[in-house]
């Protein structure tokens, strides 16, 4: 039996050890968790001269084997080989910022010190000669007693060097000039101790130091200028928002347009039957109305993994602190907040950056009233449908300005229930707010398009099954059992049935019979309540082939009224309608008492906003 | 002088840290962030609303947010050429 051979990425966060790995493994990456706990897996595969393959992992990025963070506990784990079913890698490959040799030596030490074959891959050479430090690698090698290895992983330089060092690594025992005793890793001498070596290390490895690089502080005076500063993060923001809406729209269409040409195919070349309806006004129209979201999910996330390749992130969480404290929380909590913008659940799995575990528990809480991508279907088609396209001069258009209300309507909320949890149920101490501010940096293409991918299939994975197999028991549930002559399709149907009970409910909030059959099983997920308006009133008009060609907005518009639709949009900003937000709130929080919990205030919440906007607009007018 | 009271771009020395002040978790974290006794800070930024909170210290070459809380627990001296622009300003 042979052995695969493995090798792991360690280092602090922002050593470039995405970007090592991104070019070390190229796209073919596996992403999963870890076995137990909810820390993303990074995997890739990477080949030696010999053609030989090594499975390469990137570990979380981590200050010390003494951990503070479920993050740098699963680094410490996998290092030390504890983690069940993830064998110790046979190969340590610690990532280095040359441009911050003297910090990350720290842990660098502590890793050489466990005596395991080790290599140093001593990354941003460039950035540190950018900032006029030149570092002498042979000096470093003897001072660490470990292969050092110079790389600019975003330029490639290196690369070769390293791989061949990774496959010596294992053959060559190490040599540890540093032979620290076994102690408790993190103990507060030996701590001490290696920051002191480090110092030592870094002087005698660096050769020439000239003033430190002007342009970070530069920007850091603009972008953190005490008013300034948050002009231009919501300035930015502002900007995300209005080309997530625009920017999109030419994709979309095409989208839209590829499914109706296979629809049109489909129907000319296949008989009428009811296995053709399923296939058209079901999977086709379910699906596809779905799928053209795709094209905004990607703007998004472009900003998203953009702002966070920039090292803007961390600058707007400097920001963000001072508000996040009048809620009880820290900037810490506006990332996984931020990226619930994206998606809920890696904004959820995001607080596990978060130490402070009633802090986190309130984020985990409030990320679905952040307006995550399932909702953007959603908002879009109601928009579209209801709102003029109207220009409010200086490329602020009227959707544009509605769907950011509909943003901050979200974030207000979360902060209202924030403040309300914080003095209640998750009671406590305010929390810390420590973090390193990366330097900025110009984000990769290739790092970015591999992000954009990972995000990409991540949502057409869902697209493709969950929501695939929501659209067919729905479509089977609205077509059976079938009616009698006379008799509508719908009000014969199974889902018929289950939505005349519903509707009492939400009556009062002004919603028809028909949202109450698309919010069933938008239970799954919020988008599929637009496939399922689309399947419901395209089966409605069965039969008659120009009325099923109307485009869902004209739909809508014949069948809902203005305060509907107003009122159907405050539902979506508060509803948790996602069981997979659900079922990792489930998962994070180790139990069900607090998902439940979510599940009801949220309900709770988006009825009484719902029926707010409804009575308001009929008071108006509307 | 407590860190959160040097002022902005002056230059100063940790002297003294009250690590009882902060938690098991902050402590280790600022340490790990090399806010220890001995290095050399400055506060670079301070944030935007009540109290200026939070700051941004420059450490090393990196550049580290933390509280004002944070920041009250450690003890800093300026050094020498910033203790005489303290002069010079306050003369």
């Amino acid at each position: 039996m042979t052995m695969r051979r493995s090798a792991a990425l360690v280092g602090n966060p922002n050593a470039g050890k995405s970007a090592l790995f991104n070019a070390l493994t190229g796209a073919r990456q596996k992403i999963a968790n870890y076995p137990g706990v909810t820390v993303e897996r990074k995997g890739g595969r990477l080949l030696l001269p010999n053609g030989e393959p090594v499975e390469l992992t990137d570990l979380p990025g981590s200050y010390s084997l003494h951990t503070t963070s479920p993050d740098e506990e699963v680094t410490r784990r996998v290092i030390l080989g504890e983690l069940p079913g993830e064998p110790a890698p046979q190969v340590l490959v610690i990532v280095l910022d040359a441009s911050n040799l003297e910090q990350h030596l720290v842990f660098a030490q502590e890793v050489i010190a466990l005596g395991r074959p080790c290599v140093v891959a001593l990354n941003m050479v460039d950035l540190a000669e950018r900032d006029g430090l030149t570092i002498d690698p042979l000096a470093l090698e003897a001072a660490l007693g470990v292969k050092v290895v110079p790389t600019v992983a975003v330029r490639r330089r290196g690369l070769t060097e390293l791989i061949e060092a990774i496959a010596e690594a294992e053959t060559t025992s190490t040599r540890a000039a540093i032979t620290h005793e076994r102690a408790q890793p993190g103990s507060v001498n030996d701590f001490t101790e290696r920051r002191l070596t480090a110092h030592v290390i870094a002087e005698s490895a660096i050769i020439s130091e000239s003033a430190r690089h002007r342009l970070h502080s530069q920007l850091d005076r603009l972008l953190l200028h005490p008013w300034l500063g948050p002009v231009v993060l919501f300035a930015l923001l502002f900007v995300v928002f209005q080309a997530v809406f625009s920017g999109a729209q030419p994709f979309a269409d095409a989208l839209q347009a590829g499914v109706g040409v296979i629809t049109d195919f489909v129907r000319h070349h296949l008989p009428p039957s009811l296995a053709r309806n399923l296939l058209t006004d079901g999977i086709l129209g379910g699906v596809g109305s779905v799928v053209v979201f795709l094209p905004q999910i990607i703007i998004l996330f472009f900003f998203i993994l953009a702002l966070e390749a920039s090292g803007y992130m961390a600058r707007a969480a400097f920001l963000m602190d001072r508000m996040m404290a009048y809620v009880g929380l820290s900037g810490r909590s506006f990332i996984p907040l931020l990226s619930s913008f994206a998606c809920a659940i890696p904004g959820i799995m995001a607080t596990r950056s978060i130490t402070d575990p009633k802090d986190r528990l309130t984020t985990i809480l409030i990320a679905p009233l952040m307006t995550c991508s399932a909702r953007l279907p959603v908002y879009a088609v109601i928009i579209a449908a209801f709102i003029p396209n109207r220009n409010l001069g200086w490329h602020i258009g009227l959707q544009g300005l509605v769907l950011f209300v509909l943003y901050v309507a979200g974030i207000v909320g979360a902060m209202a229930v924030a403040v309300v949890l914080r003095g209640t149920l998750t009671k406590g101490a305010a929390s810390g707010f420590i973090m390193e501010m990366p330097k900025y940096q110009l984000p990769r293409v290739k790092d970015m398009a591999i992000g954009l991918m990972q995000r990409a299939w991540i949502f057409l994975h869902r697209a493709g099954t969950i929501i695939f197999t929501v659209t067919v028991v729905l479509w089977l549930l609205l077509n059976f059992p079938r009616a009698q002559p006379g008799q509508d399709q719908i009000d014969a149907s199974v889902a018929g049935h289950l939505a005349n009970g519903l509707a009492v409910v939400i009556k009062p909030i002004g919603f028809n019979r028909d949202i109450a059959l698309s919010l069933i099983p938008a239970m799954a997920a919020r988008e599929v309540s637009v496939s399922t308006l689309a399947t419901t009133y395209a089966v409605a008009s069965a039969g008659d082939e120009v009325q099923t060609s109307h485009r869902l907005a004209d739909q809508l518009k014949t069948h809902w009224t203005l305060p509907t639709a107003l009122a159907f949009l405050a539902w979506f900003v508060f509803a948790p309608q996602c069981m997979s937000t659900i079922a990792v709130t489930r998962r994070e929080t180790n139990g069900w008492k607090w998902p439940a919990f979510m599940l009801l205030y949220l309900f709770v919440l988006a009825y009484i906003a719902a029926g707010i906007t409804y009575w308001s607009a009929i008071a108006l007018g509307l | 002088m407590t860190l959160d009271s040097l002022p902005v771009g002056l230059s100063a020395r940790i002297i003294a840290v009250d690590w009882a002040q902060l938690a098991d978790e902050e402590a280790q974290r600022l340490r790990a962030l090399g806010l220890d006794v001995g290095a050399k800070v400055e506060v670079a930024h301070r944030g935007v609303f009540a109290g200026r909170d939070p700051l941004a210290i420059s450490v090393g070459r990196m550049t580290v947010a933390l509280r004002r809380v944070h920041a009250r627990a450690m003890q800093v001296e300026t050094t020498q050429i910033a203790a005489k622009q303290v002069e010079v300003a306050g003369a």
